[in-house]
């Protein structure tokens, strides 16, 4: 369904954060994309909705190229893209409803979306994601409010209300403690799930990753140097990652607890 | 390896430690201090004072600021009352136009939303309304419109807008890009990413600037009037002209309060917006 073909990209600095990456996420697939800072996983997820720039190379979401669309076609098509931030990135002073609301901006007009009369369908799917992330209560609170794990996932229903083919999410899990981390990616897994989503998820917590996800890929100096299941991260392939480090305690650690989990 | 650093480290340990200076050149650093002091005493030294005129016009200062406890409302009553109610209409106009025209000005001005010929474009107008001084452009516009409020009415419209764009234009810029780029994400058109992404986050800001500005343009209007500009400025002048200093007083006053009622409701409503 996504497909990246030798998908380059060269900041104006000079810096090669992307060196010709072939990628092919079938639909439905939540893959995780791990990697050290700077190997190019947030370039690598905005160079497909065209947040940054890519200097060649192609995305092909379903039978159109991003890379070649115009800024009104690329606005529609950004609509079949949500997007989940590190740092939740909802606008603070809006309210949780508007927050969410701003995922059909795509959709409505500009007076519409100006005068917050969004059509009574989006608003009635709105109530429908707050309540399925336990927020329904939450929807005239201001986003500054809320804590990280709350905002977390007023931006899923912010990023599912565009009623994408295809999540990006960057860093999910950056800022909460380890147990929001887990509830937020069970959420973001579970609803990719429910609704047959394909996601990239980039995430820096191997064993959190390994933990959810069918495939993992592994970026290095913007190269992919890993590409298979969760389970064939062995201390080597972390190694070839991320560089030299002890590697077995992270990996002991996710056999440890999906042993318990299936206590 | 650990070697040197222990070595290091030995040589460091028991030496005083001072923040590095900011002029590294000892010499020159001295010189700049020495000089900047002899500049700061001759400067000082060529103010000339007259002191025989002085003590003429503590006299003269002292009724003046004794009529404070004197001031007179009522004498020039009328001329005060049509004065006063120039300036505030001189005022919201000046503000209410100001605002209006600078906010677009500000989008284009800051660099992170406008493309670079719009950019210089926009801080080109911001430089000019910041070099032109209120009373120099009111000059101008006294020549070209005549006396009266209408020249005082566009000083200060154009005076609002280097103000309050410049200010805009750098909140725009210092704003939070994840929140901005969030919005865009989602195939928001540009007008809605500026109501979504950005407004949002300027708006207390906007806010505070034009209650502030309002309260600016109102104390220039008070200005505008010696230059012949409009307002109670006009009505002011006159009072000190014919030496009429508890009038005067009465109209400072009247300014000194509006501008502190001002001052508090800006405060309330700051509080407000955050």
């Amino acid at each position: 369904m996504l497909k990246l073909q030798k998908l380059t990209k060269t900041y104006k600095t000079g810096d090669q954060a992307l060196k010709a990456v072939d990628l092919d996420v079938p639909s439905g697939q939540v893959l995780a994309l791990i990697g050290p800072s700077g190997a190019g996983k947030s370039t690598l997820i905005r160079c497909i909705n065209r947040l940054v720039e890519p200097t060649s190379g192609s995305v092909m979401l379903g039978d159109v190229d991003l890379t070649k669309l115009g800024a009104a076609a690329l606005r529609r098509e950004r609509r079949r893209m949500g997007m989940i931030f590190q740092e939740y990135a909802l606008v603070e002073r809006l309210t949780v409803m508007e927050n969410v609301l701003s995922g059909r901006l795509g959709y409505v007009g500009f007076w519409r979306s100006l005068t917050r009369r969004y059509p009574q369908s989006d608003v009635d799917e709105a109530f429908r994601l707050l309540d399925r992330v336990g927020l329904v209560h939450m929807a005239d609170k201001r986003a500054d409010e809320l804590s990280g794990g709350q905002r977390q996932r007023v931006g899923i229903c912010r990023a599912l209300i565009q009623n994408p083919a295809l999540l990006l999410v960057d860093e999910p899990t950056a800022s909460l403690d380890p147990k929001t981390s887990r509830q937020i990616m069970r959420l973001i897994c579970e609803l990719c799930a429910e609704r047959g989503l394909a996601a990239i998820i980039n995430i820096h917590d191997v064993a959190l990753a390994q933990m959810f996800v069918q495939r993992v890929i592994g970026l290095r100096f913007g190269e992919i140097v890993y590409d298979g299941s969760p389970n064939g991260l062995t201390p080597d392939k972390l190694t070839e990652i991320y560089g030299e480090e002890d590697w077995e305690a992270t990996i002991e650690n996710v056999e440890g607890e999906e042993v318990e989990a299936a206590e | 390896m650990t070697d040197v650093t222990h070595r290091e480290l030995d040589d460091l340990i028991g030496r005083r430690w001072r923040r590095p200076p900011l002029v590294k050149r000892t010499w020159l650093r001295w010189t700049l201090v020495i000089g900047g002091v002899l500049y700061l005493i001759a400067a000082i030294a060529s103010v000339e004072v007259n002191w025989s005129r002085v003590y003429e016009g503590l006299e003269r200062g002292w009724a003046f600021v004794l009529a404070f406890t004197s001031p007179d409302f009522t004498s020039r009553g009328d001329a005060i009352w049509t004065g006063m109610v120039e300036s505030i209409v001189m005022t919201v106009a000046a503000s209410v136009v100001g605002i209006l025209i600078s906010i677009p000005i500000a989008l284009g001005a800051a660099r992170n939303i406008a493309p670079l010929p719009v950019y210089m474009i926009c801080r080109g107008i911001i430089a000019v309304s910041r070099a032109l001084q209120e009373i120099i452009v009111a000059i101008l516009l006294v020549a070209i419109f005549g006396f009266g409020p209408l020249a005082g009415f566009l000083t200060l419209s154009f005076a609002t807008i280097g103000f309050l764009s410049k200010l805009l234009a750098e909140d725009i810029e210092a704003m939070d890009r994840s929140q901005a780029e969030a919005i865009r994400a989602t195939g928001a058109r540009w007008g809605q990413w500026i109501d979504y992404g950005v407004t949002p986050q300027v708006l207390p800001r906007l806010i505070g600037l034009s209650i502030y500005r309002v309260d600016i343009n109102f104390r220039e209007s008070a200005i505008l009037g010696l230059v012949g500009a409009g307002g109670i400025g006009a009505t002011l002048n006159t009072a000190f002209d014919r030496y009429e200093y508890d009038t005067a007083a009465a109209i400072l006053i009247l300014i000194i309060v509006i501008v502190m009622a001002l001052e508090y409701i800006s405060g309330i409503v700051r509080a407000k917006v955050q």
